[in-house]
């Protein structure tokens, strides 16, 4: 219990910080792709009986910069859509194997909150000081390139090998949460918090502060939630999430 | 090979999957032709609601997955009138509260019943345990679809292609957009009870997108897609059959991956066939 309550509120720290740039670059379809296609990363960890943390840490980024590079093409949502589809595939071929096919599959997808053990929560320590660091390090040249594309590229900003660096962040957030949140959760908690916020506050640290504390009080809430009621905790991620980006809509309705 | 066409299962899914496999080719042409492979990706992750929910209530989860699709399709219209981005973070949030509660559905499916596998079926479908008496309506839903297709064909065609020229001409523009999204929702269910959910999609929108490499003209493209579609599903089903003696777990190994790996990999192929006679030309 306590393991899941640390390890999801580095989730939801990760989440809010890089989830404010996922929003502000419109970066929604790699946001969601990128954590379906590394399912197949955790499945084969379940496979071949290691942590799921480990075997998201190195599928995802490579996952992520996959995407990157397909998203450059011509028509990318076609290609992007059947990596992601052959990703999956390949997933539940390596849960079919496994002893605790339909149990397993669950837990990736919707979120388990009681399976995180001692070591994986150092491993996402670490990972969360690593995402947190490399944010900081490129703050100013991703806030340029999500707000003004093409003052970065006049000042000699590298533009996508910025975008690269991005989309291995969100590799490494996944990483972190779908463990607790699950697959198809993860981009709830990345994208509600962070939308609501910027609906509130303009300045941009401000808005990140405060998507980071919106995302820990619904993991919190999430988690205990899901402690007393035995439900899955994807149900609460979700419409929790939801709720966030509806009140910051209707908050910056009223204002107008 | 007796032991093959003898199976029940095996009879009921290659027609549930050839019906499928028509159908999606030629609706799977325009999504791709229209650019809404987004549109038919988050069809089929709110289909989980339905098809989560159509258990719960012990109906066949064909009906939860088309009246979600129908009733989505319809109102997802209302969305794309936005600007695009906005759109986007939009459709992703309502696509995550569906798939919260649809997970809360799948949990209770698991509690009520003590069906563990519902999940699985839901999501990642199961050919093989499509019920008998299902049949007839996929059949006739995939009839129904291609019937419209037919009616709707050129005022279609000439919206994807060029909106502006078409609501010059009086094409109802709007009202064939929200057909089209209408006819999606309904294949997207077909696919779904094929390869399941999640990986819907991929039988949608990647024979069309294999199809369109090949040929420009889309009478053709979609002869090609449902051709493609068709060979990936039966021998997926053949190969699915095959695998219950393969390692390493003897228990056989699942269709839908056969089916969506051999998609991907028609579409890998007429990629890297198209390259190669662009670059000699």
């Amino acid at each position: 219990m306590v393991n899941a309550w640390l390890a999801g509120s580095m989730v939801a720290v990760v989440a809010g910080v890089v989830g404010f740039f996922v929003v502000l670059r419109g970066a929604t379809f790699a946001a969601h792709g990128i954590p379906l296609a590394s399912f197949a990363g955790a499945a084969g960890a379940s496979l071949v009986g290691v942590s799921s943390v480990v075997g998201l840490a190195v599928c995802s980024p490579f996952v992520a910069v996959a995407i990157g590079l397909l998203g450059r093409r011509r028509r990318s949502d076609v290609a992007t859509a059947l990596v992601v589809a052959a990703m999956l595939g390949l997933g539940s071929l390596f849960l079919s194997w496994t002893v605790e096919y339909a149990s397993e599959i669950y837990a990736l997808l919707f979120g388990e909150i009681l399976g995180v053990a001692s070591s994986e929560v150092w491993l996402s320590a670490a990972l969360t000081g690593a995402a947190v660091l490399a944010v900081a390090v490129l703050y100013r040249p991703l806030l340029l390139t999500s707000v003004a594309p093409d003052v970065a590229q006049a000042r000699g900003v590298r533009t996508g090998q910025v975008e690269l660096l991005f989309l291995v962040l969100v590799g490494v957030v996944t990483a972190l949460a779908v463990p607790v949140v699950g697959t198809l959760l993860m981009f709830t908690l990345m994208v509600g918090p962070p939308a609501a916020a910027r609906a509130l506050v303009r300045p941009p640290l401000a808005a990140m502060t405060l998507a980071v504390g919106i995302a820990l009080v619904t993991v919190w809430a999430s988690i205990a939630a899901a402690f007393t009621t035995q439900w899955p905790i994807g149900f609460f991620v979700g419409v929790l999430g939801a709720a966030w980006y509806l009140a910051g809509k209707a908050v910056s309705a009223l204002r107008r | 090979m007796t032991g093959f066409f003898g199976s029940d299962p095996v009879r009921v899914a290659l027609v549930a999957g050839a019906v499928t496999a028509v159908a999606s080719g030629v609706v799977g042409v325009f999504t791709v032709v229209r650019a809404q492979s987004f549109a038919g990706h988050a069809l089929g992750d709110l289909g989980t609601l339905g098809g989560s929910g159509a258990f719960l209530l012990n109906v066949n989860p064909l009906w939860g997955f088309v009246g979600v699709g129908a009733a989505v399709a319809a109102a997802m219209e209302l969305f794309g009138v936005q600007r695009r981005r906005g759109r986007d973070v939009a459709t992703g949030i309502v696509l995550g509260a569906v798939l919260g509660v649809a997970a809360l559905l799948l949990y209770l499916d698991t509690t009520t019943t003590s069906s563990s596998g519902v999940a699985v079926t839901v999501l990642f479908g199961s050919l093989f345990t499509v019920a008998p008496s299902t049949v007839p309506a996929m059949v006739a839903l995939a009839a129904a679809g291609l019937l419209a297709v037919v009616a709707l064909y050129r005022p279609l065609l000439l919206s994807s292609v060029q909106p502006e020229l078409a609501s010059v001409r009086g094409v109802p523009v709007r009202t064939v957009a929200v057909a089209f999204l209408v006819l999606m929702g309904v294949t997207v269910s077909l696919t779904s009870m094929v390869v399941g959910t999640i990986l819907s999609p991929a039988l949608l929108v990647g024979p069309a997108a294999c199809a369109l490499r090949l040929s420009r003209r889309p009478g053709v493209a979609m002869v090609v897609a449902a051709a493609v579609g068709l060979v990936a599903t039966w021998a997926g089903i053949a190969l699915a059959y095959a695998s219950a003696t393969w390692p390493p777990s003897h228990a056989g190994w699942p269709v839908s991956f056969f089916v969506v790996t051999l998609v991907v990999l028609a579409y890998l192929a007429a990629e890297v066939g198209a390259a190669v006679s662009a670059r000699r030309r």
